[in-house]
């Protein structure tokens, strides 16, 4: 890039930055005190001991910027020279730090004694990342594939259509597709539909036993947002704005986010503020509809899995959404040897490769070595089987106890409550 | 100002005021320079409230959760008694009760001197404890910047000058007992400039933690 070029880039990422930096953000860096603590609650540095991956320190672009132009002392030391700028070369070495160690788990912006939430403000800083010509090439693809194709993985409607065949042929039940007026408009991720095709027979036969009624979108059936991941809000924005269009087009209630966490903080939490406007209708993940189905008594189950199993909470489902309770409600509907993990809910540790960490193939060795963390939680418990409700955490788990020649399946915990649903005929007599 | 005794005066007189009008004025600024950036609306629906648990997480976020004390409890141990220590010092000792009563008006019951004056020096070794943690620890050592030693230095002086002045280990009184109020004055000026502005924004960053988690339903 020419200097010229750079320079305009670097602007555009620090006046991204600047829009960013709004009253939490300015308590937060007021009140960092360098304890340190939260680099213990990041399986990035406890993995890999490695200091420069502190949470805290992969904000030093941003709370730079807060300080010089923010503060009343920032603005004295810039103007006599003494304050460090915010350079390109800085955001470069930077890059690693922002997107290939973090995974936005959140899990230091629990523990911070001061209360600084450094998840919030990791998500900030990517937006200047982006803008600045600063993020992963395996993220910029994924980004661009969602916005050309409407997914990350390029995954097009007939490859769905393919599927819906298979599970109409197997169940012998219909998957509606573009039912307008239904209850529930039903969001995939890609991911989901490539690694794990029981995801859709599960939710199939579930709505059809519970009589849901639901419908798929020809026009959009993409949850994920890769936009957020790689932190920028035009593209993040674009992708909302499908969701929204396809459930308005339908004019559904309700729009149901799949077996993936951050499409639902993505859907759930930051849509609405993407967009600038409240959505026509409500927003919920998988487990929180399969929940309310079993405390309204529409989810009569039989039988219960006899092994060992316990529980991977999805960073963005437990700690990032208060979603904590439903998925063990759901468990002990169908599970009689459950064991949680340690530290799990609120405190549990992330997989090691949510917020764009699986989409930047550069990253592979650190969400492997922060994998370790919870590897090490899985052998405190000793569990024959793993149950989770995200495809990425899924995904990662597999790969993870693969690598270390563990022999715990992992499965959805969709398709478990799927497979102890009561036959109809049964349940009508 | 050439003798103890003028220079006692001085530090009693115009530099407190001096130091407190900095202190007060850049606190201030602080405040306002938070504040004055707000928030954008939000319109996703709430799963909770904001309020209540932005208040809660105040108080919560003082007591470590298990897993981080396991892993973290020099940190935690020392950083409590220091911070206790500190407060104790400067709030339960009689004389500094006088002084808040001369200034403030209130008044409140002290701890008997011996009792302040082992706790001063706990809280002076729980203190250079925590510099040989910053100066050793990888991450500490990592993350720490020349401020974090300023700051070290300007909150340990009025302990240790506090401390001399006690024990008449200086001569002449006056001296050290203005050495220890210049201490405290640097302590006032530093403040509204350094990380020390945590012991009000810390409430501030708490009730925010608090609420951005409490809005998803989460307790944080």
């Amino acid at each position: 890039m020419s200097p010229e070029a750079n320079s305009l880039s670097l602007e555009r990422g620090l006046n991204a930055l600047r829009a960013e930096i709004d009253a939490p953000v300015a308590a937060f860096f007021s009140s960092c005190v360098h304890c340190g603590l939260c680099a213990t609650a990041c399986p990035f540095c406890t993995e890999t001991g490695d200091p420069k991956y502190t949470p805290i320190l992969k904000l030093e672009p941003l709370r730079l910027l807060w300080e010089a132009e923010f503060t009343l002392w920032g603005r004295i030391k810039s103007a006599l020279g003494l304050a460090r700028k915010v350079d390109d070369a800085m955001l470069a070495e930077w890059e690693e730090l922002l997107y290939d160690s973090c995974t936005m788990c959140g899990r230091c912006s629990i523990v911070c004694p001061v209360g600084n939430d450094l998840q919030y403000m990791i998500r900030k800083t990517r937006e200047g990342m982006v803008a600045s010509g600063h993020a992963p090439e395996g993220l910029i693809g994924a980004a661009s594939r969602a916005i050309r194709t409407g997914s990350p993985m390029g995954l097009q409607w007939k490859t769905l259509d393919v599927q819906i065949k298979h599970v109409e042929g197997s169940t012998g039940l219909q998957v509606p597709v573009d039912q307008a007026g239904v209850d529930y408009l039903v969001l995939l991720s890609s991911m989901e539909i490539i690694n794990f095709p029981e995801y859709l027979g599960a939710i199939t036969k579930i709505f059809d036993h519970a009589g849901i009624k639901w419908t798929l979108s020809t026009d959009c059936f993409e949850a994920t947002n890769a936009g957020i991941q790689i932190g920028s809000k035009d593209i993040a924005a674009e992708l909302v704005e499908r969701v929204v269009s396809a459930a308005t087009k339908l004019n559904v209630k309700n729009v149901i986010s799949p077996e993936c966490g951050h499409a639902y903080t993505a859907i759930r939490w930051e849509g609405p503020n993407l967009i600038g406007r409240p959505y026509p209708f409500r927003v919920f993940h998988i487990i929180e509809v399969l929940d309310e189905l079993r405390a309204s008594g529409r989810l009569q189950t039989e039988g219960k899995e006899t092994d060992r199993l316990s529980m991977h909470d999805p960073c963005n489902l437990a700690r990032k959404s208060g979603c904590i309770q439903q998925q063990r409600n759901l468990m002990d509907l169908v599970a009689e040897n459950f064991v949680d993990l340690k530290e799990h809910g609120v405190y549990q540790w992330c997989c090691g490769a949510g917020g764009g960490v699986s989409s930047n193939e550069r990253a592979e060795h650190l969400k492997m070595a922060a994998f370790k963390r919870k590897k090490a939680q899985i052998e405190e418990v000793e569990p024959e089987r793993m149950v989770t409700m995200c495809a990425t955490c899924r995904t990662q788990l597999e790969e993870g106890l693969e690598e270390f020649n563990m022999d715990i399946p992992v499965v959805g915990l969709t398709e478990m409550i799927a497979d102890h649903l009561v036959e109809k005929a049964a349940t009508k007599g | 100002m050439s003798d103890p005794m003028g220079f006692l005066l001085w530090v009693k007189g115009p530099a407190l005021d001096g130091a407190l009008a900095i202190f007060a004025l850049g606190m201030l600024a602080r405040l306002v320079e938070i504040f004055m950036l707000g928030r954008k609306p939000n319109y996703a629906e709430p799963k909770g409230g904001e309020w209540g648990p932005g208040f809660k997480t105040i108080l919560t976020r003082s007591v470590t959760d298990p897993g981080t004390f396991a892993r973290a409890p020099f940190n935690v141990v020392v950083g409590w008694i220091w911070h206790l220590g500190f407060l104790i010092a400067l709030l339960l000792f009689i004389p500094h009760i006088e002084l808040f009563k001369g200034v403030l008006g209130i008044a409140w019951p002290g701890l008997p001197n011996p009792v302040v004056d082992a706790i001063t020096a706990i809280t002076i070794l729980a203190l250079i404890a925590t510099l040989v943690h910053r100066l050793q620890h990888p991450v500490k050592r990592r993350i720490s910047t020349r401020e974090d030693y300023v700051v070290w230095a300007v909150t340990f002086l009025p302990l240790l000058s506090g401390y001399l002045a006690y024990h008449r280990l200086v001569n002449p009184y006056p001296l050290i007992l203005g050495l220890h109020i210049l201490s405290v004055e640097l302590f006032l000026v530093v403040f509204p400039f350094t990380k020390l502005t945590h012991v009000f924004t810390a409430f501030i960053a708490r009730w925010y933690n608090g609420a951005i988690f409490g809005r998803k339903g989460v307790e944080s």
